[in-house]
């Protein structure tokens, strides 16, 4: 349980934070309109005012949040900035796009909220105009400031309108329709299945978030919500006057007609700092993609794999960090995240892409994937890099054991981590803090493999010819194979390479029995912080998160970090 | 934007619509607005969209993902036939029930959400997509050849890593006869 605090501890910290001053502000903002200021306001619209004002708040405070986690550049920043402090900290910031979610999911139930309390209040503003009785008091204060049309309290003016025509022209209607219309939108787009499989339909939507914070900041200009002045409150007391609403601003009554007017709008002071925070990010963004890079090599793997090396004047990097990359003649508004797969060390950097949808199918043919010549330098396409951005894998050195598990194609980022760590042995020998890496690879077919079982074999004949042998154990494991490929195994059994990768240590089949590995693990180096690092699959994420929970104990910490896309 | 298939979003779309319409109905109802005939309306038809929409349609590309029980509702569209499996027909009715909701302020939200995925199944429809029915597949196991007549239990065709190490250290212990209970591979 204590491990469960030290993995998870930090953000549950900052979840029960983000709560409790969403929590705090619901209920500041609920007694605010509790006040004698706004009584008459509640004479009309009961409780339904606060209940419309409080998510109001909320909806601010988050609208302010939901914009901060994307800035993806500030984010590698403040990384940087607090690694050296607290690893766990920064470990905390890998989790961005999870908070960016729950930020939404608050502001769609706030919005909910804020909606249906003002349902209620169009209905009751409009029944104070309806019910024309002087001797009700909701019929005489709405008749207040009829006039000059400056201090009335009743946003509906008149009894021959109906509340869906008064929503239409008010500010305040139009611009919460429109931004209400847009957050559907972005939500229903962003569900996981649209995402998951049409990404460009969630990208191009979640753009009209831009119409949703110029919406907001607008939302609150027509001033619609009234309470009395204070100029008004100083002569006419509500508390006192309010059953002697007959006789206001008779001759000889001490409560003069009372006055209303608007809040000014507040919105616009929550969003505005993130909003231009926003805005340099994405120039960051743009001034980055006009940065020359040039393609130098197009590598055509088996298993629908592409690998691109690039270059570009001034790129610095550091292990299992992903780019964006953009490709101007297959979208212009574009970018998809791919690890690099090479390592700091090397004189370029590559990214090995598995064409999976659109762009990626459109990358291949434009690089001539598809022809069987070879293609000329200046035929390649003209491509953009943002970036790039440190994930967690950047960790892997600072600890003395590391544990990398990869699914499938999730072993990209570990490809640039053993590069690097065989650049940094043969540089330096002993300045490297991580003694003992253990690899696993789980992989569902013998074909992608290929480039991997390439670089694992390099390693592995460099690292013997060193006397290193022990400094990298690694393990692949096949986790589906055909009846046919079975047989050919067991004949094969007894040979010294393995017959589909050709290394020495063998493919194993199936499953790991990771109750096996960190117990063995655990027992090997006691006393010690193994750092975790799993690039795969959600499903792979929880039970080794499970595992790394169970096994801390008697000295050994096992410390659990996923890449999260 | 070649692979789209718009009906996945307009599905996501208008279940939305189904719910907003539903909860309008219920305040306009519960609040007894004026014009509540038309929130009691709303809830019928928002009831009728979400269920008309809760079951996911087959992609035609790619793994479907169901949502949590849908299998009745599945069954229940399926009888249908060709009035819920053709997308025309959806944005029509989807456009029809939608108007009486703009009526009333309650139900303007829903009326507009609903019209927006009636847009998109019409989009849908002109490229020629249609609603298929996700269905357990039935499980037939590829005929095993005729040589084998009792195919392997054990999923590994090699004993775990613990008896292999031995084989090294140990060439006269590296003889043996499979002990080990070999857990099947579980999916």
């Amino acid at each position: 349980m204590g491990n469960f605090a030290a993995n998870e501890g930090l953000s549950i910290f900052v979840i029960l934070v983000w709560l409790g001053i969403n929590a705090f502000l619901f209920v500041h903002f609920y007694m605010a309109f509790l006040t004698d200021r706004w009584l008459y306001t509640r004479v009309l619209l009961g409780q339904a005012l606060p209940w419309a004002r409080a998510p109001a708040a909320c909806l601010n405070f988050n609208c302010m949040l939901i914009l901060l986690p994307v800035c993806r550049n500030l984010l590698s920043i403040l990384r940087g900035t607090i690694q050296c402090c607290s690893r766990t900290a920064a470990r905390q910031l890998d989790s961005n796009i999870t908070f960016h979610k729950l930020v939404a999911y608050m502001i769609a139930f706030h919005t909910a909220v804020h909606i249906l309390a003002h349902l209620f209040n169009f209905e009751w503003f409009m029944d104070g105009q309806l019910n024309r009785n002087s001797s009700l008091l909701t019929f005489v204060l709405s008749e207040i400031g009829t006039g000059d049309n400056a201090s009335y309290l009743n946003p509906i003016r008149t009894n021959t309108t109906n509340p869906t025509i008064v929503m239409f022209t008010t500010i305040a209607g139009v611009t919460g329709v429109v931004i209400t219309l847009a957050l559907i939108l972005i939500i229903t787009s962003s569900m996981e299945v649209i995402r998951r499989s049409y990404f460009e339909v969630f990208w191009y939507t979640h753009h009209l978030f831009v119409i949703f914070f110029i919406g907001l900041v607008f939302h609150g200009f027509g001033r619609i919500v009234r309470g009395q002045t204070l100029a008004s409150l100083k002569v006419h007391d509500p508390l006192e006057c309010a059953d002697r609403f007959e006789t206001w601003g008779t001759k000889g009554t001490n409560c003069p007609e009372p006055e209303f007017a608007g809040n000014p709008p507040m919105t616009w002071k929550w969003v505005v700092g993130p909003m231009i925070l926003y805005v340099c990010e994405r120039m960051v963004r743009f001034y980055r993609s006009q940065q020359k890079v040039v393609i130098t090599k197009v590598v055509m793997h088996p298993s629908k794999t592409l690998e691109l090396q690039m270059k570009r004047k001034g790129f610095r990097m550091e292990v299992g960090q992903y780019v964006f990359i953009q490709c101007p003649s297959i979208s212009h508004l574009e970018w998809h995240p791919f690890t690099l797969t090479s390592a700091p060390e090397e004189d370029h950097f590559s990214a090995h892409i598995r064409i999976a949808g659109d762009w990626t199918q459109a990358l291949y043919e434009v690089c001539g994937g598809d022809k069987t010549e070879t293609q000329e330098a200046w035929t390649l396409p003209k491509v953009a890099i943002d970036g790039p951005f440190g994930t967690a894998s950047e960790d892997v050195f600072r600890y003395e054991v590391v544990m990398l598990v990869g699914a499938g194609i999730g072993v990209t980022p570990f490809a640039s981590i053993l590069k690097s760590v065989w650049y940094k042995h043969t540089q330096s020998n002993d300045d490297v803090f991580t003694k003992k890496i253990y690899f696993y690879w789980l992989c569902p077919e013998t074909q992608a493999f290929e480039w991997f079982a390439d670089l694992l074999q390099s390693l592995e004949g460099q690292m013997t010819e060193k006397g290193l042998a022990d400094f990298l154990s690694y393990n692949i494991y096949l986790t589906r194979w055909k009846e046919t490929e079975a047989a050919h195994f067991r004949v094969h059994h007894e040979a010294e390479n393995d017959p589909i990768t050709g290394l020495k240590q063998k493919t194993l089949y199936g499953k790991p029995n990771w109750d096996n590995e960190f117990t063995t693990i655990g027992a090997k180096h006691p006393g010690t912080k193994v750092g975790v690092f799993l690039c795969g699959p959600a499903a792979l994420g929880k039970a080794l998160g499970r595992q790394c929970r169970s096994h801390s104990e008697g000295g050994v910490k096992f410390i659990f970090n996923k890449e999260n896309f | 934007m070649g692979k789209i298939e718009w009906a996945m979003w307009a599905n996501e779309q208008a279940l939305a619509a189904g719910l907003i319409l539903l909860t309008g109905g219920i305040v306009g109802v519960a609040g007894t607005f004026r014009g509540w005939q038309f929130a009691a309306y709303a809830i019928a038809a928002g009831a009728f969209v979400c269920l008309l929409e809760y079951p996911r349609g087959k992609r035609n590309k790619g793994t479907s993902v169901e949502r949590t029980g849908q299998y009745c509702f599945t069954v229940c569209v399926k009888s249908f036939g060709p009035v819920t499996r053709n997308y025309y027909v959806r944005a029509f009715l989807h456009a029809a029930i939608c108007v009486p909701g703009g009526f009333m302020l309650a139900t303007v939200l829903g009326c507009v959400c609903l019209g927006i995925a009636s847009l998109i199944y019409l989009g849908a429809a002109i490229r020629g997509e249609q609603w298929e029915p996700i269905l357990p597949r039935t499980a037939t196991r590829k005929a095993v050849g005729e040589s084998i007549k009792q195919p392997p239990q054990n999923p590994p065709p090699r004993p775990p890593a613990e008896m292999r190490r031995k084989r090294a250290e140990d060439l006269e212990g590296a003889a043996y006869v499979n002990p080990v209970d070999v857990t099947a591979n579980e999916e």
